[in-house]
């Protein structure tokens, strides 16, 4: 746990982020770790102001849907694609999805980073 | 009429495998689209088979331009993890490796900028001065490029009282050189009519788009990660170096001044080196989940680090200051002329290597 760590759900991410956003809080990162023992997800949204961090964690179960805060902060779109490459996470809604493609060759179809998770290639996202 | 137009992966100005589709409209470009992936490396992976110590030399190897500076974030993260207290000694000498690794880092730049121009001269004058760099690397750790000189609980070298006394008149010269060829690179009117007004990141955009290192700052955000102190700079006089037009220009004018700011952090740091040990005993294994970062000559580095208390970490996420400013990247290029993409991109200094680790 981390100093200004705060707890959200799959509900309340968004409203923590549009939050956030608009107090001029600007977005740093998003980390993942597997869970392997819970069969789950840690995600971790990393902001900053003035030198100050605070963090966002959603822990989610496998394969359950997240959605995307590409919405609210653009960059978080990489990131997102990224960690959708690598751990098989299953964001929704990003604003460019690569579909499993931004890292990855079009015929790789597990995530390399994670133990158990096959990443889903849709028809037409292969070429963002 | 919209065409697409690939832009990489290998470019005449920019020997690093980035691809980007350009949509463009005439001369003009509309939209730009990254696509990475072509070097990835898989390096984060490797913790479940490196220890934690072996670690170290393997996020040495992330990129060599600044392979000192993600050791020192790498070492600092597990010395948090473990509650170690590494002596002051060392947190001196880690700066000072830092800084002359941001010279030689920001030196390759200003003359791979120089050739962007077709000034072949100017940049080989560059790179010519960046060597004396290369050489205080090369004296204090036996090697040029990734120097291993950082070690969890301190540093493995140390420096002699001579030594000292010949990397600060290195220095010196370093300064007094690159402050000669400052009105040749940034008042030359090729370089300007190039630079100025091209690919403009506004201070709003730049704090959006999540921009770091000398893109924010050179979008008018006095924001430095060397302000958090870590290392020894929370002992050492620092200012971050900042311009507001958000240019292309801009960006170069802030890494010409960083390379005089590195100089004078480099003496500080020598001046104030205490004497003592150069590492402490590290005892257990890493356990918990710690975050750090630094600042690199590109920009902020984070890693986030969880141990389970065996040797080997469950996990390092390692995000690099070239992997947030893509997005900035991405605002830059619309609007701009196709022969300014090369520059443009060139501005950010990108490191595929640093991003695809």
């Amino acid at each position: 746990m981390f100093a200004n760590e705060q707890a959200v759900s799959v509900d309340t991410l968004i409203p923590e982020c549009q939050k956030r956003f608009d107090e001029g809080l600007r977005l740093v990162g998003v980390s993942v770790v597997e869970l392997k023992k819970d069969d789950a997800f840690d995600l971790l949204y990393h902001f900053d102001k003035d030198l100050e961090l605070s963090h966002l964690r959603l822990t989610v179960p496998r394969l359950e849907p997240v959605p995307s805060i590409s919405g609210v902060y653009f960059p978080a779109l990489l990131y997102e694609n990224e960690i959708k490459d690598q751990f098989g996470v299953n964001f929704q809604n990003i604003l460019i999805d690569f579909g499993c493609t931004l890292y990855l060759e079009p015929e790789v179809v597990k995530s390399p980073f994670c133990t158990f998770t096959y990443v889903k290639k849709e028809k037409g996202k292969e070429e963002a | 009429m919209r065409t697409i137009l690939p832009f990489g992966p290998q470019h005449p100005v920019l020997p690093e495998p980035i691809h980007l589709k350009l949509v463009v409209e005439e001369e003009t470009v509309v939209e730009a689209l990254p696509n990475l992936g072509y070097v990835h490396r898989g390096l984060e992976k490797l913790t479940e088979i490196r220890d934690y110590n072996q670690m170290v030399n393997i996020v040495e190897r992330v990129c060599g331009i600044c392979s000192c500076i993600h050791s020192l974030n790498y070492c600092e993260a597990v010395e948090k993890l473990m509650n170690l207290e590494v002596p002051q000694r060392a947190h001196f000498l880690r700066v000072m490796w830092g800084e002359v690794h941001r010279i030689h880092s920001h030196l390759l730049w200003l003359g791979l900028f120089a050739d962007g121009f077709g000034f072949e001269s100017l940049f080989m004058q560059l790179w010519r001065i960046r060597e004396r760099s290369m050489d205080i690397m090369e004296a204090t750790a036996g090697n040029r490029v990734v120097i291993s000189t950082n070690i969890v609980g301190g540093v493995r070298r140390d420096i002699t009282n001579d030594q000292k006394t010949w990397i600060l008149s290195e220095i010196d010269l370093i300064e007094k050189e690159v402050r000669a060829l400052e009105k040749t690179l940034l008042d030359d009117y090729t370089v300007k009519r190039r630079c100025c007004g091209k690919g403009v990141l506004t201070k709003e955009q730049a704090h959006q788009l999540g921009a770091v290192g000398p893109c924010l700052r050179a979008s008018g955000w006095a924001q430095d990660a060397r302000q958090t102190g870590y290392a020894a700079y929370g002992q050492l006089d620092f200012e971050p170096v900042v311009e507001y037009d958000g240019d292309s220009y801009a960006r170069s004018k802030v890494r010409f001044r960083e390379v005089y700011a590195a100089c004078d952090l480099v003496r500080q740091a020598l001046a104030k080196l205490p004497e003592g040990e150069l590492a402490c005993k590290v005892k257990g294994k890493p356990e918990g989940e710690v975050w750090h970062r630094v600042e690199q000559p590109r920009g902020e580095l984070y890693y986030y680090i969880k141990g389970n208390g065996t040797k080997n970490l469950e996990r390092v996420r390692i995000r690099t200051p070239t992997f947030a400013n893509i997005p900035p990247l991405l605002a830059m290029l619309p609007g701009c002329e196709l022969s300014d993409v090369p520059v443009i991109v060139l501005s950010i200094d990108p490191c595929i290597s640093c991003t695809e680790r």
